[in-house]
């Protein structure tokens, strides 16, 4: 069974779909047990920041994800959650990733929306995938680029596509929403 | 690099695709479901889906469409047509819809922008404009294109985005479903003058109005229905021939 977390703030839908139709079970939640015994775990894209985060806490789970050994997968607002802190909301995220949250600068259109390749790509999860896969973005806020990078897109500046620090993966872009190259990627994590 | 994106766009009544010519003269064009599965595995890099039952309609009927195509499709989607309050956009985006689209209640009611902005954040809300030229100016119309709002595009569009649109569709009326290219004007300038994404949209006939809309507007993506949805242009085909031509396009 695969956990989807619910932070109450966005559609969690699309994600949970996209499972399915790559024939996992899964399952959105925010209760502590079925988080620790799901064989995955995964905090989607959806909502904001502080709100997200302050969901997390209430329900404790801000002290439940970070000791997890199953492989656990951010992915654009999940992924943020994942790093230091986050400088918009000013909160602090689950500091498993040791970088943090900006606003892009207004150099071009925000949000980044759309398909973008990579400068570069390497690690498990993407196997398969060369820099010349686009995948789908819609975001305003990005990771800088630090030692647990493991991809690494260009708009405005060089950012953090995706990330991993031992059984922990984070990912800027919509897996979900980047067609057969997305679910290659999904694939590769559901099979760790 | 960003890729500039190709859209088919979906109108929906009464649970089918429809088209019409310069908003009128609707004629059947398939199931929606059925449409875009063949569009999302064929190349399209998003879809809008535009509920025109009259307003308020099939809002039940509608939402049931979205949720189908969101268990379906492995791209995004925006989901519109008469949107007039947080709830409304919330079944949609609660069925699956990725994004939502705003047009005439937002003429009516700008605030309605800010609250969707608020709410569930830029990125999902889209402001569809419905431009026409009056003389010298580009006006907004509202209402599937029957009333205008005495508005000045541009004006208006800089509005939306300062409101917290996170990307503005603008279709020219004059253009739309004429197939003899996008408007070029109007779609520079409202791209000029925003911060935010546009999307071209109205007249596309033949794969060089696409490449004509990229190369002489700032425009992030480019929108058309019928020519897609009767297959006379594939957009993959279209694809391969901007790539050619040097426009910058996901294979």
């Amino acid at each position: 069974m695969i956990a989807i977390v619910k932070y109450n703030t966005g559609n969690n839908l699309s994600l949970s779909n996209a499972l399915t139709r790559l024939g996992y079970d899964n399952i959105i939640t925010d209760n502590g047990e079925e988080i620790i015994n799901a064989s995955k775990v995964i905090l989607p894209a959806g909502g904001e920041a502080a709100p997200a985060m302050k969901h997390l806490r209430e329900r404790e789970l801000d002290k439940l994800i970070p000791p997890l050994r199953q492989p656990v997968l951010g992915i654009c607002l999940g992924f943020q959650l994942m790093c230091r802190y986050t400088e918009e909301a000013k909160i602090n995220g689950l500091e498993i990733f040791n970088c943090s949250v900006r606003m892009f600068p207004k150099y071009d259109r925000l949000p980044h929306m759309g398909w973008n390749d990579f400068i570069s790509v390497w690690g498990d999860i993407f196997r398969g995938i060369s820099r010349k896969d686009d995948v789908y973005y819609a975001h305003s806020h990005y990771a800088g680029i630090c030692s647990n990078t493991t991809a690494i897109c260009d708009y405005i500046l060089p950012f953090s596509a995706a990330m991993k620090k031992d059984n922990f993966y984070g990912v800027q872009f919509l897996p979900e929403k980047s067609a057969a190259t997305g679910e290659t990627i999904l694939r590769n994590f559901l099979e760790l | 690099m960003l890729k500039k994106r190709i859209i088919p766009c979906l109108d929906i009544r009464d649970g089918r695709t429809v088209k019409g010519v310069r908003f009128v003269d609707i004629r059947d064009a398939g199931d929606p479901l059925e449409l875009a599965v063949r569009h999302a595995s064929g190349g399209a890099d998003e879809l809008v889906l535009l509920n025109i039952s009259p307003a308020g309609e099939n809002r039940k009927t509608f939402a049931k469409c979205v949720e189908r195509v969101a268990e379906n499709i492995n791209i995004p989607f925006t989901a519109g047509g008469g949107i007039d309050s947080i709830g409304d956009a919330e079944l949609l985006l609660k069925a699956g819809a990725d994004r939502i689209s705003v047009n005439s209640s937002a003429v009516r009611n700008p605030g309605l922008i800010n609250e969707l902005a608020d709410r569930f954040g830029s990125r999902c809300i889209v402001v569809a404009i419905d431009t026409n030229r009056i003389g010298d100016d580009w006006i907004v119309f509202t209402g599937g294109g029957r009333v205008s709002s005495g508005l000045k595009t541009v004006e208006w569009a800089v509005e939306a985005a300062r409101r917290g649109a996170g990307e503005i569709l603008l279709t020219s009326m004059m253009n739309d479903g004429t197939r003899s290219g996008y408007s070029i004007d109007i779609t520079a300038d409202v791209s000029r003058n925003v911060d935010i994404p546009v999307i071209a949209s109205g007249g596309a006939g033949k794969k060089e109005h696409f490449k004509s809309v990229f190369l002489n507007t700032d425009c992030s993506a480019a929108l058309a229905a019928s020519i897609f949805h009767y297959g006379e242009i594939k957009i993959r085909k279209l694809k391969e021939y901007l790539y050619r031509e040097h426009i910058p396009v996901r294979l």
